[in-house]
């Protein structure tokens, strides 16, 4: 079937999802960049590793050097005279940019009319995203707060003291794959699915696939307690009296706690033997306190069920797997 | 006389003796000549002396006086590793964050002339820049793309810091600031879209303060929010919003927030920044890689 090109491309030269179409090509570039970089640094320690000789007076990096050279250079001019530079450029990107697109602006605020999709900002879509799949406390107040402290945390649970100051993947393996793995495996991956993909409705619509607000979704999503049947008939016989009317909470309620807790306990286990499976990660771990622990497989358990919530509703249409009055999960 | 001292090579005074001026034109002349060749070296200049501070013969001296002596480039050290200027190391992206913050203050207090934040007013306001105003089109499309671009700027500045480990120690917590940082710049751009007052801003500033309405505790919607009496009428959405819906008291909060408590809030923020930036040593690096055979236990 022939797609809908066209509207792709409207909503990719929207105005105000340039910056998403611009970060496509950033975030790679950068990626590759920085990566680049930390294999050139790390060819150059594994050379000084198998050569304790020449990591004496080798000056152990992979810049240029010359032994007469100075070692530093003056602010004025070396440093502004790029600042300089770079903020030219800067300007010149803005005033093409703002003399070749418009900001954005629609007709007057209006109650009565709802915008179909109502989208929020660009930055803010992968909330949005999250949205759909958690209670709003937990995808609009308690995630970001996760991600806020998470992230203001890293310092502290990373014991790690290699690749301080220098590009490397060799010596972080793990911390490089769990921030990317975070920053562009989840949050620029909503943010383009909240982009391109979350159409009127906020409903799914494959790129190309005619965004059609006339358009049905059928509810096939279930709970985890309906595909085993949980409906408290046999929980009642044992519950006193006054509690048998709840007897299906009661079930649900007491039923979801199993497979949270599985979850749990079997990602906690498997974030402790990655973090433990070769000899370098086994040092670094022994470096380690409780709290940091406790705190990194906390913020580690967390981060992942987003991605298994994700995999969860759209493949296995499943839509919580723990239902109380207070919180669905 | 005035042939005289010339032809010694003397400078100046010509046609001048006692205080006197005898020959007029001689004067006019000699004077002249004096001025252009002062103009020609302006670093000796009084005006220049009392602007810079310090000369501009370029010697170590000077160079470094320059960046100490300036309060704007104060900020900066005199001198730097050789090899964190390099564009592959910093990516420059923490610069380019703080140059679109300037731009951004400077085309906000440019467009907060001809902005009412009034539900009657701020549409029409828009309008009139976009079409009344001198440049002022290019003004709010400026301001717009530099919010935009300033969100991304800051976003790959942190990925920067990660990949080279800068959070590390000593720099933990300035990390923590950066951290701060995104929040209020991402909090910036947010309340800045509320303010042309049009469909765009006003649903997506719905769906974000809805979101408030389910905070634990102190929204009517959250966890043991109502066992705390909330109500649409007191909770934490109520205080974002003035009022229980987006309307004019949201815009007035929306447009104090944009233009003067988080501007505050994220100068101070920028301050520690920098500061620690220098406190914890300059720039990370690029620094000698460590190897694994040297970590201690």
């Amino acid at each position: 079937m022939l797609g809908n090109w066209h509207q792709l491309w409207v909503i990719a030269s929207n105005p105000d999802n340039v910056p998403v179409v611009a970060l496509i090509v950033l975030v790679p570039f950068f990626t590759w960049f920085g990566l680049r970089q930390a294999k050139a640094n790390d060819r150059l320690i594994e050379k000084l590793e198998k050569d304790p000789e020449l990591a004496r007076t080798h000056h152990r990096k992979t810049q240029p050097y010359h032994a007469s050279w100075q070692k530093e250079v003056h602010v004025w001019p070396y440093l502004l005279r790029i600042e300089l530079l770079a903020a030219i450029v800067v300007t010149v990107i803005l005033l093409v940019w703002a003399l070749t697109i418009n900001a954005p602006l629609e007709e007057l605020a209006n109650a009565t009319i709802t915008m179909n999709p109502a989208k929020a900002p660009w930055y803010f879509l992968g909330l949005q995203e999250m949205l759909e799949y958690f209670d709003p406390w937990i995808a609009g107040v308690l995630m970001p707060t996760f991600i806020i402290l998470g992230l203001m945390a890293i310092p502290f649970i990373d014991e790690n003291p290699l690749g301080n100051g220098y590009y490397t993947y060799k010596q972080r393996r793990f911390a490089i794959w769990t921030f990317i793995a975070g920053f562009e495996g989840m949050w620029l991956v909503l943010t383009l699915i909240g982009t391109f993909i979350r159409g009127p409705g906020f409903m799914w619509f494959w790129p190309t696939q005619t965004w059609d607000p006339d358009r049905i979704e059928f509810l096939t999503t279930r709970n985890l307690d309906q595909i085993f049947g949980i409906n408290g008939k046999w929980l009642a016989h044992i519950l006193p009296a006054s509690q048998q009317p709840y007897a299906e909470l009661w079930a649900k309620g007491l039923f979801g706690i199993i497979p949270v807790g599985l979850y749990f306990i079997f990602a906690a286990w498997m974030f402790y033997k990655i973090i433990t499976s070769t000899p370098f990660s086994r040092r670094i771990f022994s470096r380690m306190s409780l709290l940091q622990v406790v705190v990194m497989e906390l913020l580690l358990v967390v981060m992942l069920a987003l991605p298994i919530t994700f995999f969860m509703r759209n493949l296995l249409r499943i839509k919580y797997v723990w239902e109380t009055p207070w919180f669905n999960l | 006389m005035a042939e005289e001292n010339r032809a010694k090579g003397e400078v100046g005074l010509a046609g001048e003796d006692d205080g006197r001026i005898h020959d007029l034109k001689d004067w006019v002349q000699v004077k002249f000549h004096e001025q252009v060749e002062e103009l020609k070296r302006p670093e000796d200049t009084q005006l220049y002396k009392a602007f810079f501070r310090v000369g501009r013969i370029d010697e170590p001296r000077n160079r470094a006086l320059h960046t100490l002596n300036n309060l704007f480039l104060h900020i900066h050290p005199t001198k730097v590793n050789r090899d964190a200027v390099r564009y592959s190391y910093t990516w420059g992206m923490g610069g380019i964050s703080f140059y679109l913050f300037l731009v951004l203050f400077f085309t906000g207090v440019m467009l907060m002339f001809y902005y009412h934040p009034s539900e009657i007013q701020a549409y029409r306001d828009i309008l009139d820049i976009q079409n009344s105003v001198p440049f002022g089109l290019q003004l709010r499309n400026i301001h717009r793309w530099a919010a935009h671009l300033m969100i991304i700027a800051v976003w790959l500045h942190m990925f920067r810091v990660f990949l080279t480990g800068s959070y590390k120690r000593p720099r933990q917590f300035n990390w923590c600031i950066g951290v701060m940082l995104l929040v209020f710049t991402m909090l910036l751009s947010f309340t800045g879209y509320l303010l042309p007052d049009d469909q765009l801003g006003f649903w997506a500033v719905t769906v974000g303060t809805n979101m408030a309405r389910a905070t634990p505790l102190i929204g009517h919607e959250g966890p043991f929010g109502p066992q705390l009496g909330m109500t649409a009428y007191n909770d934490v959405r109520f205080a974002l919003l003035g009022g229980s819906i987006v309307g004019s008291n949201a815009l007035l909060r929306a447009y104090i927030w944009h233009c003067i408590a988080l501007p505050a809030m994220i100068s101070v923020f920028f301050g520690v920044h920098f500061w620690r930036v220098r406190k914890d040593g300059g720039i990370s690096g690029p620094s000698p890689v460590m190897l694994e055979s040297e970590m201690h236990e």
